[in-house]
């Protein structure tokens, strides 16, 4: 009687989920191993849920992801209905997402860290959820370390020294591939990343600061530009200033680098079974410079619905189920994908499977930001103007005093006096 | 008489009609998306909301003319075109008269030789990217087995030789077309003024300076036109090999900067209808000279 009972709720249910069944398509990163993690856990709540998903994916580049999702937005277009966005996008594309703040209960959205939810409140509504955050850490091999008696640097001449050192003796035992630091200082917002953490960690601020104030042109700023542009063609590759974050871990992962700037996506990656470098990876926060502190850039994904859905109850309900605890565990444990949910950092399963998220803990929480709140919809110029300043004193185009003085001259006519 | 005027009525009412269906589909995906973007660029319009463009009259324009930025794109943009269109044209003379000479396989070759450009822009400019890299790219590889450089050369980042890593993909893509365009011409060529160049044993170099090269000079000019109007817009290239890059941006990418990365539409529609007049009066200029050019020669 009790089997027959269950038998008929099992059929019940189906058929339930099989009339009501809808596709939601959702955007998905394809950096790394992305796509994989993004596809397993839409294809299990798929499961789960009798839905269909498909997968849409994007450039991997953020500054082309970011101009795609303009113009499906802007056309008003239902055809992707769950979007993975930037931890700088909320400000620019708030007016096209579902505010979620009354979809998910306090003790779920408490349960994240505050900082990023804040960064995903515009004007009172919560427009995406947390999914990954990210902070720039310094990858470094421990086996060549060990072999030339080397320490991961504290600083960035540290840094320089230890890099040099071990490259010319690497190179000189035939290895002539090798470099001392890869990172990412192409033209792109991923430069813009790199550049806030040299200037922050001298102790020359974030490029606009809280209230709207033009901080750039000051001497530590000049200083960690002058350091940066240093590294170029001496440790680092001429190539680094067209590298994204995939042609920094290229490098990194045939073994080519002491160093290596990146996400935390690179080190289950370089942990991978065909991996030449596996289980030669240590991971410490970055450097810090001259009288300055060690900091890392705040990146990190959030999960935001579509406004011109045609479903948005199942596609809240995929993003619930993406965000939520387990799912983070999952990509954390299998991935490295650091989770959103302070609790996770004190799981067994994460700290094993990824040391670093227990070592760099106060990193993630204290990660510095890229001016993207104040500067709302101008962000991107402003980023688009320090990656190119940037990168023109990287390529010895332009000298550091001069470059940042002309950038905060640009930086105030676009703004308008500070007003943005 | 009055026959022939109604003769000539009706078959210019039939033109009309065989050419209106063309007429309606060139006003509806030309002149429409161009009277637009004209219109856009005297306004303030954003892409977040279009609705609230307001008319601001040249406001975008005068902002335009006093950005080095746009001075910077316009100067690479001309660069790029004068450079690349020269080396194009003498390679693609060069193939085509290797082409258009009697040897076994000819057909064969012609064909491989457009292998270049049948493939997408994007495709062969991805490609060359990861030939070019500076650490695992295959260009250095070679160049430093045969003991050229002995260090990879970072093509596309370092800026004095990303424009000229641009220059060389865009060659070598385009150059087929140039070719087969100029073969063309050449296999018009009428054979009588070279059988009579044969009988009075002028000398081969003569008969391409005297013969060929002056009666090829339309097709040639037509190849050029082609090419000129294609790379004063070049975007693909560009884009892929160095991205929003200031010292190789084109005009076209800084447009699209503005128009997508920035959601400026009133800036960025101001950028590309300057554009747009810089490639008209490039064409009107060249095709002027051209016609003078021409009808001198016609007199000598």
């Amino acid at each position: 009687m009790l089997k027959l009972a269950m038998l008929t709720a099992a059929v019940g249910l189906l058929s339930t989920g099989a009339a009501n069944a809808v596709t939601i398509s959702i955007s998905c990163g394809a950096v790394g191993a992305e796509l994989e993690f993004c596809r397993d856990g839409a294809q299990a709540w798929a499961k789960q849920t009798g839905n269909e998903v498909e997968i849409v994916s994007t450039p991997n580049s953020a500054t082309e992801r970011l101009a795609l999702y303009q113009q499906l937005l802007a056309a008003g277009s239902g055809d992707v209905d769950v979007f993975q966005i930037d931890v700088v996008w909320p400000g620019l594309l708030a007016n096209h997402f579902l505010d979620l703040s009354g979809d998910f209960s306090a003790d779920e959205i408490g349960a994240h860290f505050k900082p990023i939810i804040e960064n995903n409140t515009i004007d009172g509504q919560l427009v995406a959820m947390p999914w990954f955050t990210d902070a720039g850490m310094l990858y470094y091999r421990t086996d060549l370390l060990e072999k030339h008696g080397a320490q991961p640097p504290k600083t960035w001449v540290e840094l320089s020294q230890t890099a040099q050192k071990i490259q010319d003796a690497e190179r000189a035992a035939g290895n002539d591939k090798m470099w001392g630091y890869v990172y990412q200082a192409k033209a792109y917002e991923g430069l813009t990343c790199n550049g806030l953490e040299w200037v922050d960690s001298f102790g020359g601020g974030q490029i606009v600061d809280a209230d709207g104030k033009i901080t750039i042109d000051n001497d530590q700023a000049v200083a960690a530009l002058a350091w940066a542009a240093s590294t170029v063609g001496t440790i680092a590759p001429e190539g680094v200033l067209n590298y994204t974050e995939e042609e920094a871990r290229g490098v990194w992962q045939a073994g080519n680098a002491v160093f290596m700037r990146n996400w935390p996506y690179a080190w289950s990656l370089g942990q991978a079974e065909d991996s030449p470098i596996k289980d030669k990876i240590g991971v410490v926060a970055l450097p810090a410079g001259e009288g300055g502190k060690s900091t890392g850039a705040l990146g990190g994904w959030q999960l935001a619905v579509s406004k011109y859905s045609e479903n948005p109850k199942e596609a809240v309900d995929l993003v619930r189920y993406l965000t939520s605890p387990t799912e983070q565990k999952r990509r954390a444990v299998e991935g490295a994908y650091n989770p959103t949910i302070a609790s996770l950092y004190k799981d067994e399963d994460v700290v094993e499977s990824a040391p670093f998220m227990g070592a760099l803990y106060e990193t993630f929480t204290n990660a510095v930001a890229r001016p993207s709140r104040v500067t709302g919809g101008k962000y991107n110029q402003v980023s688009a103007e320090f990656f190119n300043t940037t990168h023109q004193v990287l390529s010895k185009q332009a000298q550091p005093a001069d470059a940042l003085a002309a950038l905060a001259q640009k930086l105030d006519r676009l703004s308008r006096g500070g007003r943005w | 008489m009055t026959t022939a005027s109604r003769l000539t009525r009706s078959r210019t009412r039939s033109a009309w009609m065989f050419l209106a269906p063309m007429l309606v589909v060139l006003l509806l995906v030309a002149a429409w998306p161009l009277a637009r973007t004209i219109w856009f660029s005297f306004t303030d319009a954003n892409l977040s909301d279009m609705a609230a463009a307001e008319f601001i009259g040249l406001a975008n324009f005068e902002y335009l003319l006093t950005d080095p930025d746009w001075w910077q794109s316009v100067r690479n943009t001309l660069f790029f075109t004068v450079v690349s269109v020269s080396i194009e044209t003498i390679l693609g003379l060069g193939i085509a008269l290797a082409l258009n000479m009697h040897m076994p396989g000819r057909g064969i070759l012609r064909t491989a030789v457009l292998i270049p450009w049948a493939i997408p822009t994007i495709v062969s400019a991805q490609m060359w990217a990861w030939m070019m890299n500076d650490v695992f790219g295959v260009l250095n590889e070679l160049l430093i087995l045969v003991g050229f450089i002995d260090q990879g050369i970072a093509w596309t980042a370092n800026p004095s030789t990303a424009l000229w890593a641009v220059i060389m993909v865009d060659v070598w893509k385009t150059t087929p077309f140039m070719a087969l365009l100029i073969l063309a011409g050449l296999q018009m060529l009428p054979s009588e003024c070279y059988e009579a160049a044969k009988v009075d044993g002028v000398h081969p170099v003569e008969v391409f300076w005297k013969v060929t090269l002056p009666l090829l000079m339309p097709a040639l000019l037509v190849a050029v036109i082609f090419r000129l109007l294609d790379a004063l817009r070049i975007f693909d290239a560009i884009y892929v090999l160095t991205g929003n890059n200031q010292a190789t941006m084109s005009m076209s990418v800084y447009a699209r900067q503005q128009l997508v990365d920035f959601q400026d539409v009133g800036f960025g529609s101001a950028a590309s209808t300057l554009l747009f007049l810089t490639i008209a009066i490039f064409t009107t200029v060249y095709l002027t000279l051209a016609r003078v050019g021409s009808s001198e020669g016609d007199r000598a």
